[in-house]
């Protein structure tokens, strides 16, 4: 048989186009591939591995928890104990959201080797909610009336304290001084006097403390600060994280229970050092929003975001801090501000400077909250060179004015809106997020971190690395110096829009700046939420 | 089939298939040369009556076998279409992936649409190509223009059907 020229190109036309068309995938794939290992080798930047903990060995930590509220019982399953009205919660959510994945990311968390000893909680209807759970025959946990009762009980190794906020110090220092091992919740403290005592407590004991910031264990943050040790982003001039929320519990308007009443719940307890008001549900249930208890948002979210770059930078305690706000988005009685700006300076920091010596040096860190609106603003670090988002996620987007990059740039090999570095450990992993308030936390890798496409819950890491500080004397990420910047921090904030006034750091004396004729501490704890220049000037 | 201008139709049906093949040969080599490419996210943000189906497929168990088999299909077609060789089947394959993909974003107006770039009710690109590989389902070309114009010199069993 005899082909024609005219046979060979119908039969193997298509043979050429199916070359070409593979040929042009393969080249662009290939070109593509290349251009960003040109840039990811300039930059050097390599992700970070999770953190090798020594096994917890020996006999099991017994551990007490002091507060069996919303956060406590979180805590308590971060250490494995989930209630049976957990359990109940999670199988209706599944049946609405299949997606959920709270009870699967629970039976897969490795477990600790903790006790949970015993819970102490004013409310009657919390503390047997825990023992009607964790009472077990491999597990016997016992009820104690009072946190001293408990730390001198010689029946608990470690404490957990989920309490309000002027809570966290008394209790904290009772136990370090009888060396008790101690977790306690952000803020670390509720007053600058606290802070010091704190301090002091912890130095002095020889128990471990670790302040339950609990973002320290997400893997993206450790390899954000490889990105900014490396001058990825330049000079730094400006931060800016943000708090938007719009809901009832992000507002901190949390439910009240129905059994609540002066029977159920040991008021004189939870004031404590509190002034003495009347059996109030509302302050019971709602501490967060009162000056007396809490510290609005600037003891409760601005912390987050300040040791989540604090751990990124580690730039330390602001030179002063100026605030301002007001109670716009829900005036319902609270003292606390629900609307707040925090600018933060730090004059003397530096991420490091691609440009002329002394050219380039301090920093402005912008904390801008509302309760009032729930518009994702993302974390941005910005620097001469290059831009960051930080969350759980990670982008970097070159400036176009960079000097570092300015080559690359011309030469078309990057461009400035379109991201040069992106780290996503969770981009194989599906997210099913019931509410708004733990979208807010997981966007700012609050909630839980990715080790090897799996998400784990970044508390019970926190927990795990304070469980081996106590077993195998390794070290705690959020340790007193953390927490003692992050609760002065928190303080010249809450201060400064208090007053209405720069609030300044002495670092050479390691103290507030003083102010003539003005307590700190008194003005911190007052419920009048804004003192006006006239009343000041007459003290 | 009877027309005036058959040569017409068969130039267009073929130029139609190999548009198609080129089509879904670009996307496959490309997804096969970039070791990063997974479908997770289309499944993942996948709506409307089988958004349960395609959320079993991004399980960390299966989405390796479902990337490695989208990206196999977009070959089989590629390769099919612009050879002009069992393109019938390589059609059927072409068929059932596209409905697939329409099937995970269907542009029901009742449904938000998500990373779309135009505008469509109900008839979406997906549905058109869809279509387009029906055609060339039933009007091969391959004799035409394609290897299949080797098979056509040989009496096959389809012809001698025909001519009984």
């Amino acid at each position: 048989m005899k082909w024609t020229r005219r046979d060979l190109l119908k039969g193997l036309g298509g043979l050429p186009i199916l070359g070409v068309v593979w040929w042009a995938g393969a080249a662009t794939s290939a070109y593509k591939r290349g251009e960003r290992s040109e840039i990811l080798n300039q930059l050097g930047i390599t992700p970070s591995l999770p953190p090798s903990i020594p096994n917890i060995e020996g006999d099991p930590v017994r551990v007490g928890i002091i507060g069996f509220g919303i956060r406590g019982e979180q805590l308590c399953r971060s250490l494995g104990f989930a209630t049976k009205e957990w359990y109940e919660e999670i199988k209706m959510e599944m049946e609405e959201n299949p997606n959920n994945r709270a009870l699967e990311d629970f039976e897969r968390q490795e477990k600790l080797n903790v006790k949970l000893a015993g819970v102490c909680d004013i409310f009657d209807v919390r503390a047997e909610r825990a023992l009607n759970s964790f009472n077990t025959s491999d597990n016997k946990i016992k009820r104690y009336s009072t946190y001293q009762e408990m730390i001198h009980s010689g029946e608990v190794d470690a404490i957990v304290i989920a309490t309000p906020d002027h809570w966290h110090a008394p209790m904290a220092i009772e136990a370090l001084k009888n060396n008790v091992h101690v977790y306690v919740e952000k803020p670390m403290t509720h007053t600058i006097a606290e802070t010091y005592e704190l301090q002091t407590a912890a130095e002095e004991s020889e128990a471990v403390l670790s302040v339950g910031h609990q973002h320290r264990q997400t893997l993206s943050f450790k390899t954000a600060r490889d990105i900014v040790e490396k001058g990825t982003l330049g000079h730094v001039s400006l931060i800016q994280t943000n708090t938007n929320r719009n809901d009832d519990n992000g507002a901190w308007n949390y439910d009240i229970h129905e059994k609540a009443n002066p029977q159920t719940i040991d008021w004189q307890q939870f004031l404590g050092s509190a002034p003495q008001v009347p059996f109030n549900k509302n302050h019971f249930f709602r501490w967060r929003k009162w000056w007396a208890y809490g510290s609005g948002l600037s003891g409760d979210l601005l912390t987050h975001d300040y040791d989540r770059l604090n751990c990124v930078l580690n730039m330390g305690i602001p030179d002063s801090i100026m605030a301002s706000g007001g109670i716009y988005t829900h005036n319902d009685g609270r003292n606390v501000p629900d609307v707040l700006q925090v600018n933060m300076e730090f004059p003397r920091f530096s991420t490091g400077s691609s440009q002329v010596k002394g050219k380039e040096q301090g920093m402005t860190f912008c904390y801008s909250a509302t309760l009032g609106n729930g518009f994702n603003r993302p974390t941005i670090l910005m620097g001469h060179d290059a831009t960051m988002e930080l969350g759980n996620k990670l982008t970097v987007w070159p400036d176009g004015a960079s000097t570092r990059y300015a080559p690359m740039l011309e030469e078309e090999k990057m461009y400035p809106h379109t991201p040069i570095y992106q780290y996503n450990p969770a981009a194989n992993v599906p997210d099913a997020i019931s509410s708004a308030t733990s979208q807010y936390f997981a966007d700012k890798g609050l909630m839980w971190t990715y080790i090897d496409g799996v998400r784990v819950d970044s508390t019970f890491l926190h927990m795990r690395e304070w469980l081996s500080a106590i077993k195998n004397g390794t070290k705690v990420s959020c340790g007193i110096q953390e927490g003692f910047d992050e609760a002065i921090t928190a303080h010249m904030a809450g201060l400064s829009w208090k007053l209405g006034r720069r609030i300044e750091w002495d670092p050479e004396k390691g103290e507030l700046k003083p102010i003539e004729g003005i307590n700190f501490d008194e003005v911190l704890l007052a419920s009048d939420w804004k003192i006006e220049p006239q009343v000041l000037q007459d003290v | 089939m009877k027309t005036k201008n058959e040569n017409g139709v068969k130039i267009s049906i073929a130029l139609l298939r190999i548009f198609v093949g080129w089509h879904f040969l670009y996307e496959g080599v490309i997804k096969l040369y970039n070791p990063d490419w997974t479908s997770f996210g289309y499944l993942a943000s996948s709506q409307g009556p089988l958004k349960p189906l395609f959320a079993v497929l991004t399980q960390q168990s299966v989405i390796g076998w479902v990337d490695t088999l989208n990206i196999a299909a977009l070959l089989v077609v590629g390769i099919t279409f612009t050879l002009g060789i069992f393109e019938r089947k390589g059609a059927i394959v072409g068929m059932g992936l596209l409905a697939l993909y329409y099937l995970a974003h269907p542009s029901f107006p009742w449904l938000a649409q998500v990373n779309v770039e135009g505008s469509y009710w109900f008839v979406n690109k997906n549905l058109i190509e869809l279509v387009a590989c029906l055609v060339v389902f039933n009007y091969p070309t391959g004799q035409f223009f394609g290897l299949d114009y080797f098979m056509k010199r040989k009496p096959s069993k389809i012809k001698s059907y025909e001519m009984d």
